[in-house]
């Protein structure tokens, strides 16, 4: 019997980004005793990574704004695969989680007149953001880490103790959701990084706000810690995901040097006049302009360069085509050869405007580049390539709980729950997404918790996880525990080759532009390294061992890796998130229709099942023939039937 | 593309002991110390410890120290040392060591909850809150800290001092103080709690001798010294060390006794 | 160098049981010491000049430069100087050199300056020597408690300090006359002094004290443009504080050392108009 230390909590909240730490601080308010736990030091959350800002229809900079529009914004940007609940609490609730933050020590910047000032951004019809400069993300998790330790010194005046409300342990990672007899929540199982040390923390209600999956990707813009570990987790504990095919690619990346690889260069660098160019000098966004967008854009770099002064009569330059279409273009110039040296593609503002002009309108890119590559923006080009960003997909949860579907006692929010986002993101709503079901989960968690159901903790699970946290440091044959020796034979296997060898195959095949055949071997890469994973060793002790880590982090990724490619081969259209080359066009027949991965056994299920009708009066508010280019045939008829009667 | 062996000391080890470690390890164009890091983790030794998250200089977790100096093995291009300069990279000094380049810094953490929280302002509910630009500037500054702790490790008071740690809260928590105080909204003295008098006696702002080593090791470029704890320790004199307000006290206290 | 594994005992600071064992103090490979050592010749040459020069008591008028060391004259035993800073407020007992009397002013000032403190705590003191460089003292205080508490003081040898460049102010003044007591001429001297002054207020008012006074100490600055607008200015002098400090110290120690060459003849001023 491995021996394992245990701990009584309420509510157990894994993750302490935006929305962990949102859910903490709501389900110590509504009572509940809660534990957060963060794979890395408490405050480094990947969400201090955003920059751009908060997305709630305030109207503080224009007065029109409301719900609905940011409702509407939402839907489109989705191409209305969005969960509308979850869209509609979000637009209706983001304004309240923002000013809330206000109360909290928050300082965004201000309007003249003292109020948070909005900034534009793409998809959103009026100026909605809140921010802090290019610094929001830090500002949010700042502040919702100071209230934290806010609530910590009151509990202190109260009981002389500051964790016995809320807690949080940095640097465990959570590896298995246990479950009692009957299936719900009992607690979760997790291993202290710094000492390697076991410990369950036994809870009726555990909240999954774990981020996203990018580190299975070779370019990202993610941290180390998206590994998707909620994702699997929820999987392994029955709860399914949803959307997964939905990954979103900036085109925009830095890929050179190495250092910095998929680290964003933002788009009004191009806004502001950036042009792309091939390896041959060539502005190649002209000849990528879709169709569809023909009449919208210039046809000659003359027209395109004079846009930008006189943009009532000109037409706009095609580097500002929709992200999907600058990513793929970009993509197929790499692969047709003309990429720069380091595989992207020329950003270039240097032979654009005066190194003055640059360094003031693009001051953060400009330092950016300084003082991570070395490079002077306003003397070269940049060099840039898409890069893995965001997952629209998730854990599948109710919309109004945040519950998870089919595990009663596990919650989700932000980037692991799906269905918020449909197909694709707008700039702003992750944040706001955190804030607004990050709020929820702690609510209906701590609620649920207080509730009095859930029951004691099954040892052999115990037994189980700890026996899987530890065979990486076994023998070969020790490791999988229930598979045949002959599947287990061969050598050890490193887990940084994996881990290289898995981001290879999910960047080459299951990337940004997709193909049956490419997806298919991409399936084949994962079975086969999910069966050399078996066979990972690491060096050392448990004590800090990155090696030990990334062995365990592997299941997770190797689990979303085979998501995302089986439910991509799965849907034959090309929808935000989700370009397929063998169907380019958006198909409204797939609207309602969701994809669901599952486990089953050893590998992944997927199931199709159809979405709820969207509300009527919902539906109101878009215009019929707008609705005519989403809806699927029979949705339409319905709505027709409808608005007749 | 270039590439060279670049000749790499890593202190290697635990709380019980430890040594500097040789090692030579390829390098190759636009590279970072921590890219070299994760190169020795991946090929020579896989159980090297280091912090690490967002590789981009915004989260502040991977600092520890290079050749001497406190930095973030990020944000430090392997370009700034010569190819046959060995590079020596130990963990924060100031902080007891977990193993190899992770220390203990639960030192910060412990003094984070000694700074009493934003006191929001009575009577004002959510979305009331009205502040200028100018009046947040200042405070705004403060909070672009990412919490690297380097100005922690750094700063002599309680790097060459243990002793000290009790009494002292560090520049980052010092500049957290002034952050509140500054804070157009905050009502902490509404409400009873004088931060500039808790500045200096309970948060040991007199331990600085604003030597600035905080400034020079920030990889925000945030003025520490010159905007945060200079400005406190004038708003203490405001508060204990103006000669009319003392003896305005003094009689005052005569009275009451 | 020496890095293995220290024995446990009564280390302190870096060797602290618990930190990485490493034995060297520091581990900075460059010319860290370079930047105390060059402060501390500076700061050690300006005292030992001005030392001599206040006591000197000779030396110090020049028509029509008096030398800002002694300026203003506060006893009697000054010599006279014509429209000059003679103000007996002490009268004839003192005997010393009048230098004494008002170089305390300046001499606060610039001690208990945010500038200065760091300049010799790290030069000086060396607490610290240099940035991650161990410090060898075994214990440390900081400005908790006497004497360094007095460095609290600053703003009122701010105070003092500006009447004092007042007065250095209206002797620049004076040097727009010949030998002669005539207006309406300049020399060398009548430059090097409008240069002195200028870094002179320059300095002072750069003052981090300066700086709170103004604007600083406001909450809401909003409220207060006017004062918002010099806590601008002020500040934006205040981030050449350092420079400030040595250029002008340069400058004062250049114009006594030129009153004093006037004075004992060594060469004459050129003359402008």
């Amino acid at each position: 019997m491995t021996h394992v230390e245990r701990e009584q909590w309420d509510v157990v909240v894994v993750g302490a980004g935006g929305a962990g730490l949102r859910a903490a601080i709501e389900a110590r308010r509504a009572g509940a005793r809660t534990a957060v736990i963060c794979k890395s030091l408490f405050g480094k959350a990947h969400t201090v990574m955003a920059e751009g800002g908060i997305a709630a229809s305030m109207a503080n900079v224009h007065p029109q704004d409301d719900w609905k529009t940011h409702f509407r914004d939402t839907m489109r940007g989705g191409k209305f695969l969005n969960q509308w609940r979850m869209a509609e609490l979000h637009a209706q609730e983001a304004p309240e989680r923002v000013w809330e933050l206000e109360t909290w020590g928050a300082l965004f910047d201000r309007t003249p007149d003292g109020r948070i000032s909005q900034r534009n951004f793409g998809g959103h019809e009026y100026p909605r953001l809140a921010h802090v400069g290019d610094r929001t993300g830090l500002e949010l998790l700042r502040t919702l880490q100071q209230r934290s330790v806010g609530l910590q010194q009151e509990d202190h005046r109260e009981t002389g103790d500051h964790e016995g409300r809320l807690k949080v342990f940095q640097e465990f990672t959570v590896t298995r959701i246990l479950k009692d007899g009957d299936g719900r929540v009992s607690g979760v199982f997790c291993y202290e990084r710094e000492s390697g040390r076991f410990l369950v923390l036994e809870a009726p209600a555990v909240v999954l706000a774990t981020g996203g999956i990018g580190k299975s990707f070779k370019v990202t813009s993610n941290s180390w810690e998206y590994t998707g570990d909620g994702h699997a987790l929820a999987l392994i504990a029955g709860a399914p995901l949803v959307n997964m095919e939905f990954v979103q690619f900036h085109p925009t990346g830095m890929v050179w040097p190495p250092s910095v690889k998929g680290i964003l260069v933002t788009e009004s660098v191009r806004g502001d006049g950036g042009v792309l160019r091939n390896s041959e000098g060539r502005r190649f966004m002209f000849d990528y302009v879709p169709d569809v967008f023909k009449e919208k854009y210039a046809e000659t770099e003359e027209e395109g360069d004079r846009w930008y002064e006189d943009p009532d009569h000109n037409r706009r330059p095609p580097e500002l085509l929709p992200r999907d279409e600058v990513a793929r273009a970009i993509n197929s110039e790499v692969k047709a050869g003309r990429g720069s040296p380091h595989g992207g593609v020329f950003l270039d503002v240097s032979t654009r405007m005066p190194a003055e002009t640059i360094k003031r309108r693009l001051p953060s890119m400009y330092h950016q580049f300084k003082e991570l590559a070395d490079v002077d923006i306003t003397a070269e080009a940049m060099e840039v390539g898409p890069t893995c960003h965001y997952v629209m997909g998730g854990v599948n949860v109710d919309s109004e709980t945040a519950a998870t579907v089919g595990v009663p006692g596990l919650f989700a929010a932000g980037e692991v729950a799906g269905g918020m986002h449909g197909s694709n993101r707008l700039g702003g709503n992750s944040l706001s997404d955190l804030l607004v079901f990050g709020r929820r989960a702690g609510l209906y968690a701590a609620q649920y918790a207080l509730s009095g159901v859930g029951g004691g903790i099954v040892a052999d699970d115990v037994e189980a996880a700890a026996a899987e946290a530890l065979a990486p440091f076994g023998s070969v044959s020790g490791a999988g525990g229930d598979h045949g020796p002959e599947e287990d034979a061969g050598p050890p296997e490193n887990p940084y080759t994996l881990h290289q060898e898995l981001q290879q195959t999910m960047n080459d095949l299951v990337g940004i532009i997709r193909r049956e055949g490419e997806m298919a071997e991409a399936l084949d890469r994962i079975a086969a390294l999910r069966a050399r994973a078996r066979r990972v060793t690491v060096e050392g002790h448990r004590q800090f061992n990155p090696g030990w880590h990334l062995a365990l982090d592997l299941r997770n990724m190797l689990l979303v890796g085979e998501c995302v490619a089986l439910a991509a081969l799965e849907r034959t259209e090309s929808r935000g998130g989700h370009t397929r080359e063998d169907y380019p066009a958006m198909d409204r027949a797939w609207r309602p229709v969701n994809l669901l991965c599952r486990l089953d056994g050893d590998g992944i299920a997927l199931e199709r099942t159809r979405t709820e009708p969207v509300r009527p009066d919902l539906l109101a508010l878009f215009e019929q023939d707008e609705l005519a280019k989403y809806l699927a045939e029979d949705e339409l008829e319905g709505l027709e039937g409808g608005h007749g009667a | 593309m270039s590439t060279y062996d670049a000749r790499f000391r890593v202190w290697r080890g635990d709380a019980d002991g430890g040594e500097l470690t040789d090692y030579t390890v390829e390098v190759h164009d636009g590279e970072v110390v921590l890219d070299v890091v994760h190169r020795l983790q991946a090929t020579q030794t896989p159980d090297l410890a280091v912090r690490w998250n967002c590789k981009a200089g915004k989260c502040g977790s991977c600092s520890a120290e290079i050749n001497g100096r406190p930095r973030l093995l990020c944000m430090t291009r392997m370009s700034v040392f010569t190819r046959d300069e060995v590079i020596t990279v130990t963990p924060m000094r100031a902080f007891p060591v977990v193993r190899d380049l992770v220390t203990d810094v639960s030192f910060n953490y412990a003094k984070a909850r000694e700074i009493p929280a934003f006191v929001p302002p009575a009577g004002v509910g959510p979305g009331e809150y009205r502040m200028r630009q100018e009046d947040v500037e200042r405070s705004q500054e403060f909070r672009k800290c990412i919490e690297c702790f380097l100005c922690q490790d750094t700063c002599h008071v309680v790097r060459d001092h243990e002793e000290n740690k009790e009494a002292f809260a560090g520049p980052r928590f010092l500049m957290r103080v002034a952050e509140l105080d500054m804070h157009p909204l905050d009502a902490a003295e509404e409400a009873g709690l004088d931060r500039r008098r808790t500045a200096q006696e309970e948060h040991g702002l007199g331990y600085c001798n604003i030597t600035k080593c905080c400034t020079e090791v920030c990889p925000e470029s945030i003025h520490i010294t010159d905007n945060a704890l200079i400005p406190m320790k004038e708003r203490v004199v405001d508060r204990k060390y103006d000669p009319l307000v003392w003896l305005g006290n003094t009689i005052r206290r005569r009275k009451a006794t | 160098m020496a890095t293995g594994t220290e024995p446990p005992g009564s280390a302190t600071g870096v060797r602290s049981p618990g930190r990485a064992a490493i034995a060297a103090r520091h581990l900075r490979t460059d010319r860290w010491w370079l930047s105390p050592a060059a402060t501390a010749a500076g700061l050690l040459a300006f005292v030992a000049y001005s030392t001599w020069r206040a006591f000197a008591n000779a030396d110090y008028y020049a028509a029509p430069y008096v030398s800002p060391f002694y300026s203003p004259c506060l006893a009697e035993n000054c010599v006279p100087m014509r429209g000059g800073p003679n103000w007996e407020i002490f009268g004839s007992w003192w005997g010393l050199s009048p230098a004494l009397l008002i170089l305390v002013f300046p001499l606060g000032f610039r001690l208990t300056c945010y500038y200065y403190r760091k300049a010799y705590y790290r030069g000086f003191w060396a607490s610290p020597p240099a940035c991650a460089v161990a410090e060898p003292h075994a214990s440390y205080t900081g400005e908790t408690r006497f004497p360094l508490l007095l460095q609290n003081l600053h703003r009122y040898f701010f105070y003092a300090a500006l009447p004092v460049a007042g007065i250095l102010t209206y002797d620049t003044v004076l040097t727009f006359r010949n030998a002669d007591y005539a207006w309406g001429h300049a020399g060398l001297g009548t430059l090097l002094f409008l240069v002195n002054i200028a870094l002179i207020w320059a300095y002072t008012l750069s003052c981090h004290s300066c700086r709170h006074i103004v604007g600083g100490r406001l909450k809401h600055f909003s409220k207060h443009p006017v004062r918002y607008r010099l806590w601008t200015w002020v500040g934006r002098l205040n981030t050449r504080h350092m420079l400030l400090a040595w250029s002008s110290l340069i400058s004062v120690a250049l114009c006594d050392l030129y009153v004093y060459l006037l004075a004992t003849g060594t060469f004459d001023d050129p003359r402008f108009f």
